[in-house]
């Protein structure tokens, strides 16, 4: 039978003694990286932990470093990785392994609470609703980066938050970007101030490995340009002290 | 001033003054192939500017450029280096804005007003 060589991190992180082990799984057609992982799971080793849950490239939970890459693995085919019949599974980079391939998600999704991701309403219910003009500046910005899920492959991906921990990385501020381009919400000024600084927008280098390697083709280098000319327009007028 | 809008007002004073260098780099560039290509000694060059207040400008412009925007950006590598921003390192790169612009300015003056000093 046709087989993979996959070898797939298991324990903890690598100063904890965690490392790679070796399985071979049946090739079949149109499989994916997370039918592998699930083989692995249901078939050799249930010890094996991982997360997923939708299988179609809707939840963005099953994220991990394929072959050396972030990817979503339940939409990606192993022939497009594994040409040469072997494949490397590894769990996310730059967050903390909890086990196997399944990380530690809370700093993640913290930071894009420090980036004030959430929408802060000026309106009340008893308020009609706000027109937003489709063609609008504004609102093409927000449609450009709105459609994050959340997976964390750019913050896997991205040089700068290997390097500056602090750092909110990518998908924070891709988020603050839209609420930035939201007329309705009520905390422009606390945000840019927020994403603005050493561990904000200004510590992009621009090396772009988050937009090439979103899943969903966002473009969160240009929300952080985006950031950089609000938070220098807000320094200038003021609005930030 | 907040971290946040210093660094704000740093990204935009970066931006601008590379703007500035980048023409003048390119007017810089091209004076200096035109002089060489045109077989002009070093006595003729100092004859055309010294004296000159368009060249006095145009390099005083330059220098100004140069002493903004290296120490901003030697301030973000060192400090990434480092693992975090300090005061040292902004006083550090202050006094380095004035050895350039010191440095600079000392060398325009000797080519526009044959005073090195």
């Amino acid at each position: 039978m046709n087989t993979l060589s996959v070898r797939v991190w298991r324990g903890g992180a690598a100063a904890a003694g965690g490392g790679f082990v070796s399985y071979e799984v049946p090739r079949i057609p149109a499989q994916t990286v997370l039918d592998v992982v699930t083989h692995i799971q249901r078939r050799i080793d249930s010890t094996l932990a991982y997360r997923f849950a939708c299988r179609v490239g809707m939840c963005g939970s099953c994220a991990m470093t394929v072959n050396g890459r972030a990817r979503w693995t339940c939409r990606t085919h192993v022939q497009t990785v594994a040409g040469d019949g072997a494949l490397e599974i590894a769990p996310l980079a730059n967050l903390p392994v909890i086990r196997d391939l399944v990380t530690d998600m809370r700093e993640f999704f913290d930071k894009w609470a420090r980036a004030k991701g959430q929408f802060v309403p000026t309106g009340t219910r008893r308020d009609d609703f706000a027109p937003i003009a489709p063609a609008s500046r504004e609102r093409r910005a927000v449609d450009a980066a709105i459609e994050c899920i959340g997976c964390a492959v750019c913050y896997s991906s991205c040089d700068v938050v290997g390097w500056n921990r602090a750092y909110l990385g990518p998908a924070a501020l891709n988020r603050a970007w839209t609420l930035v381009n939201d007329s309705r919400d009520g905390a422009h000024n606390e945000r840019l101030a927020a994403v603005a600084g050493d561990a904000g927008c200004h510590a992009c280098h621009t090396h772009q490995s988050c937009t090439d390697r979103c899943p969903k083709q966002l473009a969160p280098t240009a929300a952080i340009a985006g950031l950089k000319r609000a938070t220098a327009y807000a320094a200038m007028t003021g609005a930030i002290a | 001033m907040s971290s946040a809008r210093r660094q704000s007002l740093l990204w935009l004073a970066q931006r601008a003054s590379a703007a500035v260098l980048a023409i003048c780099v390119v007017v810089h560039l091209a004076t200096m192939i035109v002089a060489v290509r045109g077989g002009l000694t070093a006595a003729e060059i100092l004859g055309r500017t010294r004296g000159s207040v368009l060249w006095a400008a145009f390099y005083g412009v330059f220098v100004l450029g140069v002493a903004m925007h290296a120490p901003i950006g030697l301030r973000a590598i060192v400090a990434e280096m480092r693992g975090s921003h300090s005061r040292g390192i902004d006083m550090a790169m202050l006094a380095f804005a004035a050895v350039l612009l010191a440095l600079g300015l000392r060398a325009v003056a000797a080519v526009t007003t044959g005073r090195a000093s």
